[in-house]
């Protein structure tokens, strides 16, 4: 979808497709899907014996259940794929409950474990999940098992939410607040950390004074580096450390959460947003393993 | 696993830890939460097992600060009835 | 003897002077970018008011949140201090003083000689302050007075789910959505603060009687599910914001516990 530059809807995103034109799925034993219905965005992933085969990546719409059709649509694009084809599917994400095609709903906590450790590798062992309205902290262990977390859906600092006030206060479209963030001669100081309503007015007191921009995005997302940076110290990070979700995708975000931790986050080589999708397909090919085995 | 339900907001950070490798799935503390703060359900956090774990409910883990005020007075404070009544020592709160 | 208290808080800037436990003259001015300037006008609005010259203040006591930056007071207390010694002046009889203010909420019990025992603070949060109903009045498009009077009429308790200022403000545009009369949003708004702010003063006990202060206390539709929440009346004195800007004047004429 191209991006329309002059549109007011700051906050819009994105969104993506993707299958793998190689993979004949018809040769596959095993056909799951993961479906994460998120807040802000829903994703699907399709994984044929275990391999990523398609995905989607999509804004999520006022109704659940409609929004996990689309998603599973958009993946099927132009593989020849129906739903019926699936073998087994796992909802997740705040709207798990809401897949109609799912056999099992899992939360995304272990969801996201078991998706990082398959887009980054067994040696990954804590993973950031920045996500539209919440943010979660998990260490995992090398089979992307869950060995704790803790997930902070409480509040607006720290979420996607949190900036899209920002971008919505400034004018600036989510995308580009990470670059322009970075456009700023020194770190300015932050502003508060701790409540988006409060840095919100501290915002519109710097603007006020004259302050770039630039500037006021800085401190602000400096303000939600420490913040999430705060609730992983409560964990203990341990590398490799990997930050999933779409704030990943925030350059303004992630170096200023690599520059307070002293440590280097995995480069993505898939789109940070479908981790939990990913997770889910692998556990709906696991519990599908596990449902034959029995019979 | 070390499951910690809560948030962290201006006013402070509210987690009830539940260690799930001490934890029974006994439900003493459901029993002995006055508010209803607890349950036992199969691990959400690892599908592929049948264990029995007791959890926050998902009501409560935004507002534990709140429900679990009047267990916490400013001073005097007496013990936890959740903590107390895990044998396991598998329950802690982080406030 | 005359004194004056300061109250430099996040919203306004509040000032009485007194002479023995009465109130000559009171001044309140927006904090703005400038805090000089913002205390400067509410001194110079209440030295007006008091129609005196500000020679025959013998002593200033600041307190709020930027007592810190009164430039000539004798001394600063706490807001806390200042809250206890404002509002038990006023109800000697009040054992638990709860003040919410535009960006902290406050909840302290006092003993019978006035003396503060135990106390508990909301702050860096706006779910638990005023700037909670300010946020709400813009999502439902109402001027802030028109939220409070309007929750008075609801018949309907609605619950509200978000616990933050800003995923409330979500929730109430999918009320709205939803075709939920807006008395009744008003009052869920209001509710959901109230509980809030019960559950900070429980746990300093809530003890009668209780004296409500703070900008907040003017809004009837937090006071009436406050006191559906607490199931008691509360006191409240007319002009709440200037409690605590009172209390630091008593405190500077040695009149405070």
């Amino acid at each position: 979808m191209a991006e329309d530059t002059t549109s007011k809807d700051y906050w819009r995103w994105t969104e993506s497709n993707w299958h793998d034109p190689d993979m004949d799925w018809r040769e596959g034993d095993i056909i799951s899907a993961g479906v994460d219905v998120g807040s802000v965005s829903s994703q699907t992933v399709i994984m044929v014996d275990g391999k990523l085969y398609a995905y989607s990546n999509m804004r999520t719409g006022s109704d659940s259940p409609k929004s996990a059709e689309n998603a599973m649509d958009w993946a099927l694009e132009g593989t020849g794929m129906t739903l019926d084809d699936i073998h087994y599917a796992v909802g997740t994400g705040y709207g798990r409950v809401n897949v109609p095609f799912a056999k099992r709903a899992i939360t995304e906590i272990a969801c996201h474990a078991r998706g990082a450790n398959f887009m980054y590798g067994p040696t990954i062992k804590t993973v950031l999940d920045m996500g539209g309205q919440d943010c979660k902290a998990i260490r995992v262990d090398q089979k992307g098992k869950v060995v704790s977390f803790l997930m902070n859906d409480k509040c607006a600092a720290g979420t996607g939410r949190g900036m899209e006030v920002f971008a919505d206060l400034l004018g600036v479209h989510i995308t580009k607040v990470g670059e322009m963030s970075l456009q700023v001669d020194e770190e300015p100081p932050m502003v508060s950390s701790t409540c988006v309503v409060f840095a919100k007015s501290e915002a519109s007191a710097l603007l006020r004074e004259g302050w770039p921009k630039e500037k006021v995005l800085a401190a602000y997302c400096l303000a939600m580096a420490h913040r999430v940076v705060g609730l992983l110290e409560r964990l203990g990070i341990e590398e490799d450390f990997a930050i999933t979700g779409g704030i990943a995708k925030n350059i303004g975000i992630v170096s200023r959460v690599e520059k307070e931790l002293g440590i280097k986050a995995l480069k993505p080589s898939l789109d940070t947003q479908i981790a939990g999708a990913i997770g889910g397909a692998l556990f709906a090919t696991a519990l599908l393993k596990k449902e034959r085995k029995k019979k | 696993m070390i499951a910690n339900y809560g948030y962290k907001d201006g006013s402070g950070e509210y987690f009830i830890s539940v260690d799930t490798e001490k934890c029974t799935g006994c439900g003493d503390c459901v029993e002995a939460c006055p508010y209803g703060v607890f349950e036992v359900v199969e691990d959400p956090m690892d599908p592929l097992s049948d264990d029995q774990v007791a959890i926050v409910t998902e009501a409560e883990r935004k507002k534990i600060k709140y429900t679990c005020g009047p267990c916490k007075p400013v001073s005097d404070r007496p013990p936890l009835p959740c903590v107390a009544a895990c044998l396991e020592h598998a329950i802690s709160h982080s406030w | 003897m005359i004194t004056a208290g300061i109250d430099v808080g996040a919203k306004n800037v509040k000032v009485i002077i007194q002479e023995d436990g009465k109130i000559l003259g009171k001044g309140l001015v927006l904090a703005g970018l400038d805090t000089q300037a913002s205390i400067k006008g509410a001194v110079d609005a209440a030295l007006k008011d008091a129609d005196l010259a500000s020679d025959k203040v013998e002593k200033v006591f600041a307190t709020g949140a930027g007592r810190k930056d009164v430039p000539d007071a004798d001394d600063s207390y706490t807001e806390v201090g200042a809250d206890a010694a404002g509002a038990i002046h006023l109800y000697p009889q009040a054992r638990t003083v709860i003040d919410v203010g535009a960006e902290e909420g406050r909840a302290i019990r006092v003993d019978e000689r006035g003396k503060v025992v135990d106390f508990a603070i909301n702050e860096r949060c706006a779910a638990g302050a005023g700037a909670f109903t300010e946020a709400m009045a813009r999502a439902l498009e109402l001027p802030l007075e028109e939220l409070g009077r309007l929750s008075l009429t609801s018949t309907k308790a609605v619950p509200m789910n978000a616990q933050c200022a800003v995923f409330a403000e979500s929730e109430v545009v999918s009320l709205i959505h939803a075709k939920t009369e807006k008395q009744d949003i008003a009052r869920a708004v209001h509710d959901a603060m109230a509980t809030r702010i019960t559950s900070m003063a429980r746990r300093v006990g809530v003890k009668p009687d209780i004296a409500l202060i703070g900008g907040v206390a003017r809004n009837p539709g937090f006071v009436d599910s406050l006191q559906r929440d607490l199931e008691t009346e509360v006191l409240i004195p007319e002009d709440p914001e200037y409690v605590s800007a009172f209390g630091a004047a008593l405190l500077a004429a040695g009149l405070g516990k």
